[in-house]
């Protein structure tokens, strides 16, 4: 368990995985540097589940390879993997102490018991769980089996680093404290980690990279803000982070929206649209008499250091929510007028109005 | 306040009832038990003898009937191990849709006489196989599936299979070391069911294996009840004993980790 100890470099190549009609995995193509964490985030159903399923030789794919650190692994059986996986369900044995449960994977490596027991506490000491050797599972709280789970699945030091929605079976506050562990220890590590979630905050705030995934295939693949701040699409847009979502017209490459022009590029000229606003990308100004860029304040609710407005447009009549800091939130009582302003210099539009 | 008074006129009642019925459940199977030990004991002019038992237990027919029936009992419990285990751990990890299907195969046993099943052995099978034991033990293989496969069904209903064995596989286990090491020690319970209820269905079973013309516990004991009633029920009594210390042993083995699991947790 050493941190100089280095990462695989991960590969899937064109994985294609059908259930019947269903079709899993359609054509991902997904790579990922060696220490790197990467998320997969996305909706349920979406192929999170079996894209690293595949990567850990649980399941098989119909197409495409899996290698790792150049060698291909796709037909190569779980056990031979390397791979430590922890699931979105309890997976601790249930006849063995956590001691037992973290030093099996040595076990069944033929380690003898001294020293498999020595490593297995090491690891336990890196959760936290000095204490809790000669615990069985029901004796844990649900956070503690994750955290066994994870030092189960990091003492084969394993390639790869599988994690399944580990943290939602947990409440909200063990998981926050348990997803920045996580991440510690990760680095810390340096193990390969593939982390799937559909909870965009914990993407956003543990990986390196945040992969959105639909439909099977991946949409887009970036940093944390750059998934947030340019989304590749109106999916993977209204996928992260809060979006409004507000009816607009194309005229001549400018949209025309709350009484604003703003320039965009595709579309033809006169179709309608949907324009995709950030909260906090709208700016308020409290007005006196309505008109084309005014709205009427309807909600207000204090979210700590940020206050959501939710205001009814005087033209179109949409609900469209406002991000501002709370200290600035004072004048704008419900049933305010106030003037909308955006705050961006390109638009993000839904063409077809799906999504 | 009427309800908390009919309560607790009523409260006493299932209490006497119960035991009531708990004493006449007891009686129901003590008498008859006592009786026949008494019957094996006792002479023509009233005075007690043990000589019914040893003459039984000096009888040649004994220990190689019992020898037998060892032997099968063992083979009985050998399938339950290595192939009602695996078997039904498969079925709930791949085949969840074959359920049902299997569910019913299992039932054929009980639903096809088993004179039947003995005289299509007979007619079916190459006279190698009829000459030797081993036939007789597949055979109780699956005479015992009815219940065999239930037991290790609800066993693995308890637990998270898929889970358990994906996160085992995953760990570098090969399936054998799954099996062995994961799913056989959650579902210790369930197998000691099985095993239990297949032992005693092979120390019973009387149609098919005098049928196939072995001369099985069962088997003898009838042969030996047709001239010497006295030896037979003392044969009988002592095989109900055996039985029930099988029992008592089985469960002590079975308990033994639940209580080692509470000393943990103190
Ligand atoms: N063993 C299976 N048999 C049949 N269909 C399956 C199987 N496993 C997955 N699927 C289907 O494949 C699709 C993708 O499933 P997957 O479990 O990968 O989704 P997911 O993104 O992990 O979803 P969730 O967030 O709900 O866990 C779903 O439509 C699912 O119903
Ligand atoms: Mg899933």
């Amino acid at each position: 368990m050493s941190s100089t100890q280095r990462g695989s470099l991960v590969e899937l190549s064109n994985l294609v995985r059908r259930f019947g009609e269903v079709t899993a995995l359609d054509g991902l193509n997904l790579t990922i540097q060696p220490g790197e964490l990467v998320a997969l985030l996305g909706p349920s159903g979406c192929g999170k589940t079996t894209a690293l399923r595949l990567l850990a030789g649980l399941d098989i794919a119909d197409s495409g390879n899996v290698i790792v650190d150049g060698n291909d692994l796709t037909n190569v059986a779980a056990s031979q993997r390397d791979m430590g996986m922890v699931f979105q369900a309890y997976s601790l044995f249930p006849n063995m102490t956590a001691l037992e449960n973290v030093a099996f994977g040595l076990k069944v490596r033929g380690v003898d018991t001294a020293k498999r027991e020595s490593k297995a506490q090491e690891l336990l000491d890196l959760v936290a769980l000095t204490n809790q050797a000669n615990r069985y599972s029901h004796q844990m709280s649900g956070g503690q089996q994750q955290r066994v789970a994870l030092a189960r699945a990091l003492a084969i030091e394993p390639k790869v680093l599988l994690l399944d929605e580990p943290l939602s079976a947990l409440d909200a506050k063990v998981r926050t404290q348990l997803r920045d562990e996580i991440r510690r220890i990760q680095i810390e590590v340096g193990t390969t980690t593939l982390f799937v979630t559909h909870d965009q905050e914990e993407a956003m705030a543990m990986a390196d990279r945040v992969g959105v995934m639909s439909n099977g295939k991946l949409e887009q693949i970036d940093k944390p803000n750059i998934v947030y701040s340019n989304p590749a699409s109106a999916f993977v847009a209204s996928f992260v982070g809060a979006m409004n979502r507000v009816p607009a017209k194309l005229n001549a490459g400018k949209v025309s929206i709350l009484g604003q022009s703003i320039k965009h590029g595709g579309g033809s000229s006169g179709n309608d649209l949907v324009a995709l606003l950030r909260p906090e990308s709208i700016s308020v100004n409290v007005e006196k008499s309505p008109s084309a860029n005014t709205g009427s304040v309807l909600a207000r609710s204090f979210l700590g250091p940020q206050t959501r407005l939710t205001i009814t447009t005087s033209e179109t009549k949409t609900n469209i929510h406002v991000d501002l800091p709370s200290s600035e939130a004072g004048p704008f009582d419900p049933g305010t007028t106030v003037a909308l302003k955006i705050q961006a210099d390109s638009l993000l539009t839904d063409d077809n109005g799906k999504n | 306040m009427a309800k908390i008074k009919s309560a607790s006129t009523i409260t006493p009642k299932p209490g006497v009832g119960l035991k009531t019925w708990l004493i006449v459940g007891f009686l129901f199977f003590a008498i008859p038990i006592f009786s026949a030990a008494l019957f094996s004991v006792q002479v023509g002019d009233g005075s007690y003898t043990i000589s019914s038992y040893t003459r039984m237990l000096t009888d040649p027919g004994l220990s190689e009937s019992l020898w037998l029936s060892t032997k099968l009992v063992l083979m009985t419990v050998g399938i339950v191990l290595l192939l009602m285990v695996p078997t039904v751990t498969w079925l709930h990890i791949r085949a969840q849709k074959a359920k049902r299907v299997v569910e019913f195969i299992t039932l054929l046993p009980l639903i096809i006489p088993p004179v039947v099943t003995a005289l299509g052995l007979l007619s079916s099978m190459p006279s190698f196989l009829k000459d030797s034991p081993y036939l007789l033990g597949f055979a109780y293989g699956a005479l015992t599936m009815p219940y065999t496969y239930r037991a290790l069904d609800a066993g693995l209903n308890s637990i998270d299979v898929k889970t358990l064995v994906d996160a085992g596989r995953g760990l570098g286990a090969s399936w054998r070391q799954v099996l062995s090491s994961v799913i056989a020690p959650n579902i210790k319970s369930a197998i000691f069911g099985a095993i239990f209820l297949a032992v005693a269905l092979v120390l019973g079973e009387f149609v098919v294996s005098s049928l196939l013309i072995w001369n099985t516990l069962p088997v003898w004991m009838a042969l030996v009840g047709m001239s010497d009633a006295e030896g037979a029920v003392a044969i009988s009594v002592m095989s109900l004993i055996f039985v029930w210390l099988l029992l008592m042993v089985m469960s002590l083995l079975d308990g033994s980790k639940k209580v080692k699991i509470n000393v943990g947790g103190v």
